[in-house]
């Protein structure tokens, strides 16, 4: 176990640091751009996974296991966040036959 | 433990009585609320032996920020405590007679609400107060907002504008605690009581906690919420709010305002009490003319109050003095005073006074009584109000004399509007519309009845609530004359 | 248990029984039990005063029963103090008190509220004795309003009537303006003294303990209550309206007892006016003008209750005259001498009242000694008596206010004559006009007329006696009396009192001659003009000039209403509905509106568009990374 703890290790952070930032723009982008909302949920998720991805790296840097636990809170939290979510959109698909979030204007005021 | 045991009987009164569905509510709250007046008995008796060790409660809460669940009813807060647990058996006997909708929530509420008023009286670690004071708030929003006569939307408006107001008013008051907080390290009382704030701080601190109580109690210019909300409740709501719910104001003042902030006090005093006399003598010229019973009432319970607040503010013993008994006299005469209205109101259907008249010739009990309440609130010797007026004005007077003449007044002014009022409700001829009034029926004898006792009992024998509140308010007093 | 706890207690047991359970008695019993318990008391009261009157009893019997109130250093018990003067004014009560009760059995005979007047009768009897019975300023202020929540209760006790209960509403509140003074007074003396015990207050002001200017506001601020409550100028509007309720209760509240409370008072703190002599000074010019101008309005009054409630007020100014010259005893004895006479005369009026049915306007009465002897014979020397003719009691005790003038003052003197010449002429304008000459009523009225029944007549036969003797307690030196009343009194009025007598007897003789001159003077105007003359007053709206004015009392109801009651309703409505509800209530709403206007503008950026949220967020975020790195 020290053995991979060590090989991690030897991985320079900031590799772990410029592939989430991507992993996040990529995701920030997404969000912005695409109008399914489907698509925009992975967008969400793959933010997660970047900041998830951080974390981890950090908590290996450190030796310190807090990260880890979080990560694993971020999961549970997103896993149900996202279920949620679909089951939102789900209905709101059977109701209006899109998923378009420009043609979703109905919530406000 | 006692205390403790006070204060749950009233949160498991609540929840029995909202379980106990409709038919049986008024039954098992007038159970719990009567099972509380003994319990009350027994610890206003301690009380007056001077043994407070039953009336003590202090258990750790929330160790960050540093929060104790502390309760203390000394001489001060058990009298307010006792007010609340008679009134309440009171108001819902008076409730009792009227048939409602869906009965279970609204006895439920009076009962919770009591809860939340026992724990205001009780609390001496600010944050749990603050729990309480807001928590008063709750059940007479609802049981002002849909058991009210006339009409919903227009009620709507007026209780939420009372809600926004009072709690706006709070909001003030959190800013205080948690300004306090961070310079004692402590929500407890003694410790606030210990701070030293310089003077600057408590300039402004000053309005800050006295915007909050201004508004609850309320005094001149800040009372506009209370005329329409106590016309629109319905009257048990009416009797809570005048009866109960604005002592709390005038507690607090005693309790958190005064000892904590004593030279912003000292500042301002001049200008609050000028406030306040105002408030006399416009609340009782505006009460001549009013129409509706209710609203009258209201106008001169704002001039009633403001006296109380003025001798508060004098920081002398007879001010201090006088403003317990007043509390106390104040809460029984106004609860009298509504529920007459309601008694009114059940047999001609308005609160409208020129639709009344001539009513003495139908119902002689009623009379009597009203008449007995009407002379408390005119202060008249040997009623209850007359021993707080002259406690008040004389602590007045030793503050400045000119402020007592004008706030003397008031035993000018409510002669005026109180028997201008009883004159054109039941004497004169019978009005023509009106064709049939039962006299009082047993179940509102035994509400007016105990009334018309403590008014004459507290009018002649006083002593007792002086005896009981002297040590708190010799506390109070030695803290804010520091 | 003292006796004397007896003595208050019983007419207020007679005040429960018949207020709780009168409605189930017979008429009969809770008249008399009313009647009763007042005799009871007053028989108490004769054994205490036989106890001082034989010297048994010669100091005071002051007693502590229990604390009401306490703060600070300051302690006010329940206590009741009885001695020469309060002992003289439980006399006149409970006994005056006693006769009326009875006189009402046959007054109120027909009412059908008859068990409910004993009642108020007994609970006015109860606070009058507390009144004059407490040891302390507060026991006296309980008694002091008690008297007229009473005073209310009984005028207004046709309360059908609106007039009627606006005349109780009006007599309470212009009472209330005493009281403040009176509640003003206590917190001076509690202040500066620190105790409202008149033995303390006594010791104090005997000590030197109470600065002048001291003494000098709470002598004012007493006098403000009495003046109220004895009515005075510019508080006595309330009294003459006061005549609404029956007339025993004229009789008894508004003439003999509770009206005198405001002199009782005066002389009971009369060691705070001796050191105040300014406010001593006001109280003899208020007493003074009181009395003239009260007597002018009586002078064309055509109301016969009205006209015996002007000249009330009119020798209610005459005793204030007395206090405030310092001749308390004979201010005492004039109160002594008046409740008699004044008594006699409105039971009188009330028998003539009963005669007629309802009927109070001279104008419509006429002749009626031919019918009613009894009652001419009372009134007629009771009107003697207050016109000041010896040897009626009202000569002695009015000239003792005189001399006492006229040492003090000649111009007050004048005053007091004149008001004296007045009084004797429209006492006996309305003598004449009642009693002699031709029946002026309906044919229909004179049919019925016809002597009162004996409950009536047998009070007036008793209180005319009394008017005819009463003067013999204060006979003076000059006719070789010893002034018994003087000595009696001596304990509580030890200073001051010896002034009456400080002018020669020559002199004396010379102002009694004059006195009882102007008192015949007025009579025989009254009779040439009334009997031999045959003139009737001038039927309503016909007076011309200074009589119209006078008629209507100087119009003073009037100013009354046009410079406070009416500004303070108008006030009413204006700050109601302009100040509070606009203005106060105004710039509530307006927050609340502004807030309102804002938050729907700032709603707008609620498009419901998620792409432009999820833009702002990222912007947000932006901006908070930004200023974060900026402030690094």
């Amino acid at each position: 176990m020290s053995l991979l703890m060590n090989i991690f290790q030897e991985i320079p952070l900031h590799n772990y640091l410029f592939l989430s930032a991507i992993l996040f723009c990529i995701g920030v982008f997404g969000v912005l751009l695409r109008r399914n909302a489907i698509i925009i949920f992975m967008s969400i998720e793959l933010m997660f996974n970047a900041v998830n991805l951080l974390l981890v790296a950090f908590s290996t840097y450190y030796s310190d296991s807090g990260g880890q636990v979080f990560v694993f809170f971020i999961m549970a939290v997103a896993a149900a966040e996202v279920s949620v979510g679909l089951a939102i959109l789900v209905t709101i698909y059977r109701n209006l036959h899109s998923v378009d979030i420009d043609e979703l204007k109905s919530l406000k005021w | 433990m006692l205390l403790i045991i006070i204060l749950s009987l009233a949160l498991a009164g609540a929840v029995f009585t909202k379980l106990s569905g409709d038919k049986l509510a008024s039954k098992v709250a007038f159970l719990f609320s009567g099972i509380n007046v003994i319990a009350t008995g027994y610890a206003l008796k301690l009380a007056s032996l001077g043994e407070f060790a039953q009336l003590q409660f202090a258990s750790a809460w929330i160790t960050s920020p540093k929060i104790d669940f502390l309760l203390n009813a000394d001489g001060l807060s058990i009298l307010m405590i006792g007010l609340t647990n008679v009134l309440i058996p009171l108001i819902v006997l008076a409730s009792s007679s009227r048939k409602l909708e869906n009965e279970s929530s609204y006895y439920g509420l009076i009962l919770f609400m009591q809860f939340a008023l026992i724990g205001v009286f009780a609390a001496m670690d600010a944050f749990l107060y603050y729990i309480f004071w807001e928590l008063t708030l709750l059940p007479i929003f609802f049981i002002a907002l849909f058991w009210g006569d006339g009409n919903k939307q227009y009620r709507s408006k007026v209780v939420l504008k009372f809600f926004i107001y009072t709690l706006a008013g709070s909001l003030f008051m959190l800013f205080t605690f948690i300004y306090l907080y961070q310079q004692a390290g402590s929500f407890n009382i003694n410790d606030l009581y210990a701070l030293e704030l310089s003077n600057k701080e408590q300039y402004w601190l000053f309005w800050a906690f006295f915007l909050a109580f201004a508004v609850k109690i309320p005094v001149f210019p800040f009372h506009t919420w209370q005329p329409e909300t106590y016309t629109e409740s319905p009257t048990a709501g009416s009797m809570l709010l005048s009866g109960i719910m604005l002592k709390m104001g005038l507690y607090s003042m005693l309790r958190w305002l005064l000892p904590i902030i004593p030279t912003g006090v000292e500042a301002w005093t001049p200008v609050v009490i000028t406030l306040c006399a105002i408030g006399i003598v416009y609340g009782s010229i505006i009460a001549f003319k009013q129409d509706n019973i209710k609203r009258l009432i209201a106008y001169s319970s704002l001039a009633h109050v403001g006296l109380i607040a003025a001798g508060i503010l004098t920081v002398t013993k007879a001010g201090f003095q006088g403003s317990v008994v007043q509390m106390i006299a104040h809460g029984f005469n106004v609860i009298g005073l509504f529920f007459v209205a309601e008694i009114i109101f059940r047999r001609l259907g308005t609160y409208d006074i020129s639709k009344m008249g001539g009513i003495r010739a139908l119902a002689p009990k009623l009379t009597t009584l009203f008449f007995i309440v009407v002379l408390a609130s005119v202060a008249l010797p040997s009623t209850n109000s007359f021993i707080g007026e002259f406690l008040l004005l004389f602590g007045l007077y030793e503050y400045n004399t000119i402020l007592a003449a004008v706030s003397g007044l008031t035993i000018i002014l409510s002669a005026v509007y109180m028997l201008r009022m009883y004159q054109r409700v039941m004497l004169n001829e019978l009005k023509s519309t009106i064709t049939a009034f039962a006299d009082l029926s047993l179940s509102e004898m035994a509400v007016m009845v105990p009334i018309a006792l403590v008014i004459f009992a507290c009018g002649v024998y006083p002593h007792y609530i002086l005896k009981v509140a002297e040590p708190a308010l010799d506390i109070i007093l030695k803290n804010t004359l520091r | 248990m003292q006796l004397v706890y007896l003595l208050i207690l019983l007419p207020l047991i007679g005040f429960l029984v018949n207020g709780l359970f009168g409605s189930k008695l017979s008429k009969t019993v809770s008249g008399w039990l009313g009647s009763l318990v007042v005799l009871g008391s007053f028989a108490i009261s004769t054994k205490y005063f036989l106890d001082f009157y034989t010297g048994s009893l010669a100091a005071p019997i002051d007693i502590k029963a229990f604390e009401i109130l306490y703060f600070q250093n300051i302690s006010i018990h329940f206590g009741i103090l009885v001695d020469q003067l309060s002992v003289l004014w439980l006399m006149i009560v409970t006994g005056i008190g006693f006769l009326i009760h009875v006189y009402s059995i046959g007054y109120m005979h027909d009412d059908e509220n008859f068990s409910r007047f004993f009642a108020y009768l007994n609970l006015f009897i109860f606070f009058m004795l507390l009144l004059v019975l407490g040891n302390n300023l507060l026991v006296t202020y309980a008694g002091w309003e008690g008297v007229s929540l009473c005073s209310y209760f009984l005028v207004g006790f046709w309360y059908k009537n609106e007039s009627y209960s606006n005349a109780g509403k009006k007599a309470f509140i212009v009472n209330r303006v005493g009281d403040l003074g009176f509640l003003l007074a206590m917190f001076v003396l509690l202040y500066y003294v620190g105790s409202l015990n008149f033995s303390d207050l006594k010791a104090e002001a005997l000590g030197g303990n109470i600065p002048s200017n001291v003494a000098l506001a709470a002598a004012l601020f007493l006098f403000v209550g009495a003046a109220a409550k004895s009515a005075q100028i510019p508080l006595y509007t309330w009294l003459p309206d006061a005549m609404a309720g029956p007339t025993p209760v004229s009789a008894l509240i508004h003439a003999a007892t509770m009206v005198t409370a405001g002199i009782y008072l005066v002389v009971r703190t009369n060691f705070l006016y001796d050191l105040a002599p300014e406010a001593m000074q006001v109280v003899a010019v208020v007493g003074a003008a009181t009395a003239l101008f009260a007597a002018t309005i009586g002078i064309f009054q055509n109301d016969i209750k009205k006209v015996l409630a002007y000249s009330t007020v009119s020798q209610l100014g005459l005793m204030f005259l007395a206090v405030g010259v310092g001749a308390y005893t004979a201010a005492v004895f004039h109160v002594i001498t008046h409740a008699f006479f004044k008594a006699c005369l409105f039971l009188g009026s009330g028998s003539v009242i009963h005669a007629l049915h309802g009927e109070q306007d001279i104008r419509n009465m006429g002749g009626l000694k031919k019918w009613m002897p009894i009652t001419f014979v009372t009134f007629l020397i009771s009107s003697l008596a207050i016109s000041g003719i010896p040897p009626f009691s009202g000569f002695f005790s009015k000239d003792e206010i005189l001399a006492a003038a006229y040492e003090h003052n000649i111009g007050l003197w004048l005053v007091a004559s004149l008001a004296s010449l007045f009084t004797a002429f429209y006492m006996f304008r309305l003598v004449f006009l009642t009693f002699n000459t031709n029946f002026r009523g309906t044919e229909e009225q004179q049919k019925h007329l016809h002597e009162s029944p004996s409950l009536i007549t047998i009070p007036l036969i008793i209180l005319a006696a009394l008017a005819v003797v009463g003067g013999a307690m204060g006979i003076p030196e000059v006719f070789g009396g010893t002034h018994w009343m003087k000595n009696f009194l001596a304990p509580v009025v030890a200073s001051g009192s010896g002034a009456a007598h400080a002018i020669s007897h020559s002199t004396e003789l010379m102002l009694i001659s004059i006195a009882s001159i102007a008192a015949v003077v007025g009579i025989a105007f009254a009779y040439f003009r009334f009997v031999k003359g045959g003139a009737l007053p001038l039927k309503d709206g016909e007076e011309k000039g200074l009589q119209k004015v006078i008629y209507n009392k100087f119009y003073v109801d009037e100013i009354y209403n046009a410079i406070i009651v009416k500004p303070l309703m108008t006030l009413s409505s204006l700050a109601y509905e302009i100040f509070d509800v606009l203005v106060v209530d105004g710039v509530v709403n307006t927050l609340a509106s502004i807030t309102y206007w804002k938050g729907k503008q700032i709603r707008l950026l609620q498009s419901g568009n998620i792409g432009f949220y999820l833009i702002m967020m990222v912007l947000g975020a932006c901006a908070i990374l930004g200023i974060t790195i900026w402030q690094l």
